[in-house]
């Protein structure tokens, strides 16, 4: 089915492309939400007495965090949902029962929002943890989520590999997927319980936070990405393939112990911290084969493509990837460094920038790739006047936030970590030095330039491709 | 463990290269059938290895079993003692001083830790403060937090508070009512015993060997 990967001919759309499209609809809506907490918890740090009695910043934190994480991971999926059909040359098999427990994700992350805006917090005690939050940063989702995040992972799995056997269909990308889904399912039970030791608590919550977005998405995002620029460039298979193979051995050969960068402080043992610094200074290599790889597509074929905002995206996406996920990574990776830049604003800034790199680029790859497809009479190459800015406005709003955070990071680690010996009033005298507080009010300039583009964003994503050019169907 | 992480290191990466090799005989380095190898191999070889070590690293963090304090460790007092030998800090145990005025039992200090354990998560405390260096970044970080010499030097006076303990429930009691710093923590509603069992998680956690992590806790003032 390379040939309608590739293809320039509107066809119909499957079932299974029609429910990506919601998933992406979905995906921008909590995109939004994201950047609502986020302004609200940015200025919390300029003025902490804003909403101090009503939205604390603990709850715009987490609402920040979560929603990124959900509709990041929606967007994914929703990337599997549209070229799945086009991999196998046939429906979805089990289309109607994704549709149903799609529905039901949406009405639960609806009440989940809810609770975390307004009950926020409750007694301590395993009611709370089991039916309003669990406490446990990235993973708050409480229990009974948990439970229904699960079952959507298994019917999306089912989806994937009934469709492969039913397509008797099988390539290195399906192998791949299948794989890495095999993987993110269950990594995500072990972060699925209780215990009083803040250690162990800590080591298999990592196994969720960090195999999750270091190892098993970036997986995921190499085959989407695969895919894509099959689309959008004619990148041959064997090529695509060749490359997803070294990315998914150095991603898991380095990823899996590098796990080991969060066991340093949290009470494991001492190898860790070597094991941990070994493996994670090696982490970016794959991160630099997806730069070399995009590119040399890219230029192999002088940027001419099908679609330009998505190629835009993901030649961002592998950039931003490596500077994001791969250098402010390995800037603090190290045990020598980390020790002192821990848990500080620089994490925060590594946090900003690699996430909009690795994940967001992808997304919205995927995204402009559907919104081609969904329009007619499709518009062959995809391109408007406003998409640019869009993209011009995120980057440069992303880097002045993380380059505030980095700022203050320095600052933090210096003074309160380093001259003053990490304990309350050396926090205070670090974020109300000048060097940190000055860098509150960049950050949250750029974070409206951020929001600006995200506007731009939408309205193109609304209105790209509806001009009368293009082939009929 | 009888291996240093240098050994696991090497292993690891002799036997992923080592038996790609010997898979792909006959295969170029530029095949797919070389870096298809490649992927299954060291991902299979680096997972057994994390579960491996993950059992060690299980055997070593039992409370009590040198690196993670007993719960009766609330007992006593704790201080952070400099290790010449690994040039970092390491937790000591003191005298026994009780803990709100009692003695209390292995037993009865689990349950007390365990109610403190689901409070800390219940409140949503790492969602500005960290706890063994992770969480969010708005407020201090609470590994050492029962350590911190400002419950004496600030908080003591200000709530008339006779030991740490109760100046701490003091505090957290209502703490926008005595704001340290600009950034004001919010009046999270604890219950005495929420807040004693808060307070006995965080002395616990602060006897806990995290390779010295905060560094130079209270060094310099």
């Amino acid at each position: 089915m390379a040939a309608s990967l590739a293809g320039n001919k509107p066809q119909e759309l499957f079932e299974s492309q029609k429910l990506a499209l919601a998933y992406f609809a979905v995906a921008i809506i909590l995109f939004g939400a994201q950047l609502v907490f986020g302004l609200i918890a940015a200025y919390q740090y300029i003025n902490p007495d804003f909403l101090l009695d009503k939205i604390p910043f603990m709850t715009n934190r987490t609402l920040h965090v979560n929603a990124m994480i959900v509709w990041l991971l929606v967007g994914l999926m929703g990337g599997v949902y549209w070229f799945l059909p086009l991999e196998t040359g046939r429906e979805v098999v089990g289309i109607r029962l994704a549709k149903f427990i799609w529905w039901v994700i949406v009405a639960g992350v609806s009440v989940v929002i809810l609770v975390y805006l307004f009950v926020q917090v409750g007694p301590g005690n395993a009611f709370t943890l089991w039916f309003i939050n669990e406490g446990r940063e990235y993973i708050e989702a409480p229990r009974w989520a948990d439970i229904a995040i699960v079952a959507w992972v298994a019917v999306f799995l089912y989806n994937v590999i009934a469709t492969a056997l039913a397509a008797r269909r099988i390539t290195g990308l399906l192998g791949v997927l299948i794989f890495d889904l095999v993987a993110l399912g269950a990594l995500y039970t072990a972060g699925m319980h209780y215990t009083v030791n803040v250690t162990m608590d800590q080591y298999l919550w990592w196994w969720v936070v960090h195999l999750w977005v270091e190892a098993t998405w970036e997986v995921l995002v190499g085959v989407l990405m695969g895919w894509s620029l099959m689309y959008l460039l004619g990148t041959p298979r064997k090529l695509i393939e060749t490359w997803l193979f070294l990315e998914v051995a150095l991603v898991f050969g380095t990823g899996i112990l590098g796990l080991g960068h969060h066991y340093f402080w949290i009470g494991t043992p001492e190898y860790w911290i070597g094991l941990g610094g070994f493996f994670s200074a090696l982490e970016p290599l794959p991160l630099v084969a997806m730069v070399v790889h995009a590119l040399y597509d890219a230029g192999a074929h002088r940027l001419n493509t099908v679609n330009r905002p998505a190629v835009f995206w993901a030649i961002a996406q592998a950039f931003g990837n490596f500077i994001g996920a791969g250098v402010w990574g390995f800037m603090q990776t190290l045990p020598q460094i980390n020790m002192y830049s821990h848990g500080t604003q620089l994490a925060a800034a590594h946090g900003h920038l690699a996430f909009f790199g690795a994940y967001l680029g992808t997304v919205l790859t995927l995204i402009y790739i559907a919104v081609q497809n969904a329009r007619r009479p499709m518009q062959i190459p995809l391109d408007s006047k406003y998409w640019g800015w869009a993209f011009a406005l995120m980057i440069l709003g992303i880097i002045g936030i993380a380059g505030s955070f980095t700022i203050s990071g320095f600052a933090q680690t210096m003074i309160e970590r380093a001259e003053l010996g990490s304990t309350w009033s050396a926090f205070i005298r670090s974020y109300t030095h000048p060097w940190y507080a000055n860098t509150l009010g960049w950050r949250f300039l750029f974070a409206w330039v951020f929001v600006a583009g995200y506007l731009v964003l939408v309205y193109d994503l609304l209105t790209i491709g509806k001009r009368k050019e293009g082939y009929a169907v | 463990m009888d291996y240093s992480w240098i050994q696991i290191a090497v292993a690891a990466i002799f036997f992923s290269v080592v038996i790609t090799l010997v898979l792909s005989r006959g295969y170029g380095w530029l095949s797919p059938t070389f870096w298809r190898n490649a992927a299954v191999v060291s991902s299979l070889i680096m997972t057994f290895i994390l579960l491996w070590l993950t059992l060690d690293t299980a055997d070593q963090v039992r409370p009590g079993s040198g690196r993670i304090p007993d719960w009766t460790v609330i007992n006593y007092e704790i201080r952070l003692v400099w290790d010449g030998a690994k040039r970092r800090q390491v937790p000591a145990v003191g005298r026994e001083t009780g803990f709100f005025g009692k003695k209390w039992t292995r037993q009865e200090a689990y349950d007390l830790i365990n109610k403190g354990k689901m409070t800390l998560q219940s409140r949503n405390c790492m969602e500005c403060h960290q706890i063994l260096g992770n969480g969010a970044y708005y407020a201090t970080d609470l590994t050492r937090a029962w350590l911190d010499p400002w419950w004496e030097e600030r908080i003591m006076p200000l709530t008339g508070a006779k030991t740490r303990e109760e100046a701490m429930m003091a505090w957290l009691k209502n703490p926008p009512a005595m704001p340290q710093g600009r950034r004001k923590m919010p009046n999270l509603h604890f219950s005495d015993e929420e807040l004693k069992a808060l307070i006995a998680f965080l002395k616990w956690m602060s006897a806990i060997d995290t390779n010295g992590f905060p560094p130079r806790f209270a060094v310099a003032q």
